[in-house]
């Protein structure tokens, strides 16, 4: 594929039947060519389908964050390769890969990373600004739904620090679903959160699931957490177990 | 707004301290490097005003005479010495046929014959050695303004009355109306009234001028229908030595330029040079080791930041502009900041240091050239410092970044 095929391509929306996430042999190794190198993922073959809400599970260790930040495009595999959302991403140099994970994936993380010095609302717009490289009408309004979504629709205005931990972690999934991203990769959205709020977090998830179509893959070490998923990869040792 | 240019704003305004040390350190470099070199002009400019205020920009004289072998060259015989030539006082060949050529070359704006040699200036039994200067006044005046420099009187050069300096005016006992005897070595003598006094700044100069018409001076040195030099006045005052050089070429004759005749002063103007440029540069680098560092800092603080942008699609690009961006913003700011407090320093300065009349020793000069091009040069030096911290936050790995950030 060219630069400007695969460029194009990114603008278009997935082809609505085919699987969001397709990773055939992939495997990865650190310190490449040095006495110690590792391979943390040993051939993974992984699919996700459109609409899916599946957990990721395994032991510290295992190669879960490793596994997402490939799925993520924030990392090349050493092997192997990876479809995101109908496009083949082996080929994608590193500007594709970019305006791809922009425009395809969203992030949420354990913690919320919103950027201190924007407000609510601004942090939610971000990926909107940085895609379309300037604020234009409409952004606003598409943030603020999603604020209210989230059901912080009054705190629109307020800076990171003047939000309690629940709060924030609800922005940064506002900010996730702003570019109306086919996949969101979580990576334990609930780690550093009360039991009661880590429910409250996991019930928005599910609902926006539900009510947009949008897939999910869930790291979590909660059990409780990923029994309520559809589905359960389990990891160990760089690789899947089979179901 | 971009939003690059939205989150750099953002960055540097949420590192409230760090950026208001930055500016200000900018501002004082910025200051500094404005005021001093305006200080270093002005100077510059007043004290070439003061020399050319008694001077031609460029003097013609005769060719040198010099003294030229009687002996035959073909028999080998050598002179065991040469004495130089006595340099008598010589009219110039030709000189109003040669007086277009002269005014012709490149850049000269103002032409004036003189007949000037030495002469003794009395009344009563007081008498004082001094120089004759026979002038065309109106020509005159376009090469020294000595109209400026009156004390007493004006600046009268007709048939038989002249103008002379206050010192000589003084030792003579004359005030203007007054009559003096001029005479020279060669015997011939007349009388001149008064009609007016000048100080030219220069106490030798009051002391021995004394100007009278070319008619009367060609009289007195017995150089009838001669002139001794040709005084010019220049457009471009620092391209005067090209211009005497052009009309020596063109005419054969000696043409000395004020550069030459105050080599000096121009060798001091070029070490001046030299110390300012050392200082500028010098300041210029505190001022971008300033920005660099606290942009690295910024960096380091933001690295969790920059990744989560990264992951949520900023390019590398993106990401590089917004730290360049940073360091243009704080030189602007810095440059703006800095103009203000050097034009406050010109004011002081001025206030501080006055001659004794009240009027400012010189004036430092601040054109818009010298504004525009100090903050051309720091807002370059922005960016540039910027360079090293936005490369560094370009190339970080958003998944370390947000990992271990």
């Amino acid at each position: 594929m060219g630069e400007s095929a695969s460029r194009t391509a990114t603008r278009h929306a997935p082809a609505p039947d085919g699987p969001i996430l397709r990773l055939s042999g992939v495997h990865k190794s650190y310190n490449i060519g040095t006495p110690v190198e590792t391979e943390v993922l040993h051939g993974i073959d992984l699919t996700l389908a459109a609409g899916e809400f599946a957990a990721l599970i395994g032991p510290s260790g295992s190669g879960k964050s490793t596994l997402l930040n490939i799925i993520g495009l924030l990392e090349r595999p050493t092997a192997g390769s990876v479809a995101v959302a109908g496009h083949e991403t082996t080929t994608l140099d590193e500007a594709g890969l970019t305006r791809l994970r922009g425009r395809t994936l969203g992030f949420i993380f354990q913690f919320h990373y919103l950027l201190a010095a924007f407000t609510a609302l601004e942090n939610v717009m971000m990926p909107l600004l940085l895609d379309r490289r300037r604020a234009e009408p409409g952004m606003r309004d598409v943030a603020l739904e999603l604020l209210a979504g989230v059901g912080l629709k009054d705190a629109s205005g307020k800076k990171p620090s003047e939000l309690s931990g629940g709060m924030q972690q609800r922005v940064a999934i506002a900010r996730s679903l702003a570019m109306r991203p086919t996949l969101v990769l979580a990576d334990e959205p609930t780690g550093n959160l009360d039991t009661h709020t880590a429910d409250d977090i996991f019930e928005l998830l599910r609902r926006f699931n539900v009510e947009h179509g949008t897939t999910f893959l869930i790291v979590t070490h909660d059990p409780r957490l990923a029994a309520r998923c559809d589905r359960r990869i389990e990891l160990v040792d760089g690789s899947v177990v089979p179901t | 707004m971009p939003t690059e240019w939205t989150i750099a704003l953002r960055f540097l305004r949420e590192g409230r301290m760090q950026t208001l040390l930055i500016i200000a350190g900018v501002t004082v470099g910025v200051g500094v490097v404005l005021f001093i070199t305006a200080l270093v002009q002005g100077l510059q400019t007043s004290l070439v005003n003061r020399t050319l205020g008694t001077q031609a920009h460029i003097v013609v004289f005769p060719p040198e005479e010099v003294a030229r072998p009687a002996l035959d060259r073909d028999t080998n015989a050598v002179a065991a010495r040469v004495e130089p030539r006595a340099q008598r006082l010589r009219s110039i060949d030709q000189w109003e046929s040669l007086l277009g050529t002269i005014a012709a070359a490149p850049g000269v704006i103002a032409v004036s014959p003189m007949v000037s040699g030495p002469a003794f200036a009395s009344r009563g039994t007081a008498s004082k050695s001094v120089a004759i200067l026979g002038v065309d006044p109106e020509r005159y005046l376009r090469i020294v303004h000595i109209d400026e420099d009156l004390l007493a009187g004006r600046f009268l050069v007709t048939g038989t009355s002249g103008a002379i300096g206050f010192e000589l005016a003084k030792d003579l006992g004359v005030t203007v109306g007054d009559k003096i005897r001029l005479s020279t070595p060669l015997g011939r003598e007349d009388v001149i009234t008064v009609t007016g006094t000048f100080d030219v700044g220069v106490k030798e100069l009051n002391r021995r001028w004394v100007f009278t018409t070319m008619k009367l001076a060609q009289t007195l040195l017995d150089l009838p229908g001669g002139v001794t030099n040709i005084d010019l006045t220049v457009s471009e005052i620092f391209a005067a030595d090209k211009t005497a050089q052009v009309i020596a070429d063109a005419t054969g004759l000696r043409a000395e330029s004020w550069m030459q005749t105050n080599a000096q002063l121009l060798a001091a103007f070029r070490n001046q040079n030299v110390s300012t440029l050392t200082i500028r540069t010098f300041v210029t680098l505190i001022v971008a080791l300033g920005i660099a560092s606290v942009l690295v800092v910024s960096v380091v603080q933001k690295q969790k930041e920059i990744g989560i942008l990264r992951a949520m699609g900023a390019s590398r690009g993106a990401i590089l502009r917004v730290f360049l961006l940073q360091g243009a913003l704080v030189a602007l700011a810095g440059s703006v900041l800095g103009s203000a407090l050097a034009v406050a320093m010109v004011e002081t300065f001025a206030k501080l240091f006055k001659n004794a009349d009240g009027s400012p020793i010189f004036a430092p000069e601040m054109d818009w050239k010298l504004i525009v091009s100090t903050w051309v040069i720091a807002l370059l030096t922005g960016v540039l410092a910027a360079t090293l911290p936005a490369r560094r936050a370009a190339k970080l790995d958003p998944v370390a970044a947000i990992r271990y950030g």
